[in-house]
């Protein structure tokens, strides 16, 4: 898996785009011959992954919107998810 | 969406055929023997229809493919009727007849992705085998010019007997060019392939390394560039899930408005086939014949009709059943469970050192 260090600013490149689509039941990630269904923090994930936010600050933002989870186990849902996609070309890190 | 207390799936993929033209004459195409003619394509209009009825069924992402697409002289309109239906559009294209002007007008009005096919990493036997001197190299000018745009590139490449040893080398050129994803596709026996067959068989040796290969690839590359593979069929103890399964995920509609459940049904003799002129894509994905007549497991026979794979592979490839055992309900003969299996360990021995049938129109 691709290393995530907390300043890097994840990115959906040009040629991958977050959908929603009613008929297919979801949110789906599309990218070159590729569809991945994403689930519901998958979606929270990646929707803040905007190329302005670095990964400190888009686990702050998710602490604060889900005042339940513990922060490092946010974290770590947030550099598992990222560094896969990372390392598929379906993210970029600025 | 139920037909008849069927569960019918919302389509995934549409594959269009925007025409059959092509500058190239590659021997493997996929394309059928007898070609749509170019009077008869469909005008800008009707697939500027077909993209929001096919985003309305449920369609993401639309595969405008050909023969060359670029031969079509309203691609950008096409192009632009795709993204505004909300689909992702992926360009399937030989890069010959595709100009950097062109390309550009289609970055802009929201191509999502470009994939352009390579014959070799030899330039000699790269333009050799597509039958027409000078492709390799606007095929490399052009893959630049996609990269430069910011566009995600993939490079295809149908590997067979003449190029199957140089992977490595064709993966590299990948690389350097900056594709982010490359394609490894063993040609399929369909079309003018099937015609070729002796000539492009790779032998058993040259696949087994090829398949050690593409496996040290990913590993050595990972991250870098990613790397999808066809395996090849014919020396396959189970059978591809064809299509992701007939009338599953996706629909193929030909430069003339014929709407198949993939690319090569035309081959299925008395397979009723409707066209987007008459019909609306929902109708024809929910209640044409063709897409009726393998959908399911009901149409299977023994050994798929027990099998309890028959769910993940759907019995394999019915074209190839057809072509192959000449039945198109039979199990893929690719599959060791089928009675006729060593037909095809008979033909992938059959190898002949012969002249090219190229395509033609």
């Amino acid at each position: 898996m691709t290393e995530v260090a907390d300043n890097a600013r994840p990115k959906l490149p040009r040629g991958v785009r977050l959908t929603h689509n009613e008929a297919q039941g979801g949110w789906l990630l599309l990218a070159p011959e590729r569809v991945f269904k994403a689930d519901t923090v998958s979606v929270e994930i990646l929707k803040r992954c905007t190329g302005e936010a670095s990964i400190a600050a888009i686990v702050d933002d998710l602490a604060k919107a889900f005042t339940g989870a513990p922060r490092e186990r946010i974290h770590a849902d947030v550099v598992k998810l990222i560094g896969g996609l990372a390392e598929k070309k379906l993210l970029e890190l600025a | 969406m139920t037909t008849n207390g069927v569960s019918i799936p919302a389509p995934l993929g549409l594959l269009a055929e925007l025409t059959h033209r092509c500058p190239l004459g590659c021997p493997y195409c996929s394309n059928p023997l007898v070609l749509d003619k170019r009077d008869d394509e469909l005008e800008v209009a009707t697939w500027e229809r077909v993209f929001k009825e096919a985003s309305a069924l449920g369609v993401l992402q639309v595969h405008l493919s050909g023969g060359e697409p670029a031969a079509r002289r309203d691609l950008v309109e096409i192009v632009k009727s795709a993204r505004d239906a909300g689909l992702y559009s992926n360009l399937i294209t030989s890069a010959v007849g595709l100009t950097p002007q062109t390309l550009r007008t289609l970055a802009e009005v929201g191509l999502d992705h470009v994939q352009i096919s390579i014959q070799d990493s030899d330039e000699a036997s790269a333009d050799h085998i597509a039958g027409y001197k000078g492709a390799f190299a606007r095929k490399r000018a052009l893959a630049m010019e996609v990269v430069k745009l910011g566009l995600p590139l993939t490079i295809n490449m149908v590997v067979h007997r003449a190029n199957i040893a140089r992977i490595p080398a064709m993966v590299e050129l990948s690389l350097s060019l900056g594709a982010s994803r490359v394609e490894i596709a063993h040609v399929q026996y369909y079309g003018w392939a099937l015609q070729n067959r002796a000539a492009l068989m790779p032998t058993r040796e040259q696949v087994e390394q090829a398949v050690a290969e593409v496996e040290r690839l990913r590993e050595t590359l990972r991250g870098r560039i990613v790397i999808d593979a066809v395996v090849p069929d014919y020396y396959a103890r189970f059978p591809k899930p064809c299509v992701g399964g007939w009338g599953r995920r996706s629909l193929n509609v030909t430069p003339a408005g014929k709407v198949l459940p993939c690319h090569a049904a035309e081959v299925i003799p008395d397979l009723e086939f409707w066209n987007v002129r008459e019909h609306s894509l929902s109708e024809i994905w929910r209640s044409s014949p063709a897409f009726l007549a393998f959908r399911g497991s009901d149409w299977m026979q023994e050994p798929c009709r027990s099998c309890a794979l028959k769910d993940k592979d759907f019995g394999g490839c019915r074209c190839q059943a057809f072509l192959l055992v000449g039945n198109a309900r039979a199990a893929d003969p690719v599959c060791h469970l089928s009675p006729h299996h060593h037909l095809v360990q008979h033909l992938a021995s059959v190898h002949r050192d012969q002249p090219y049938v190229y395509r033609h129109s």
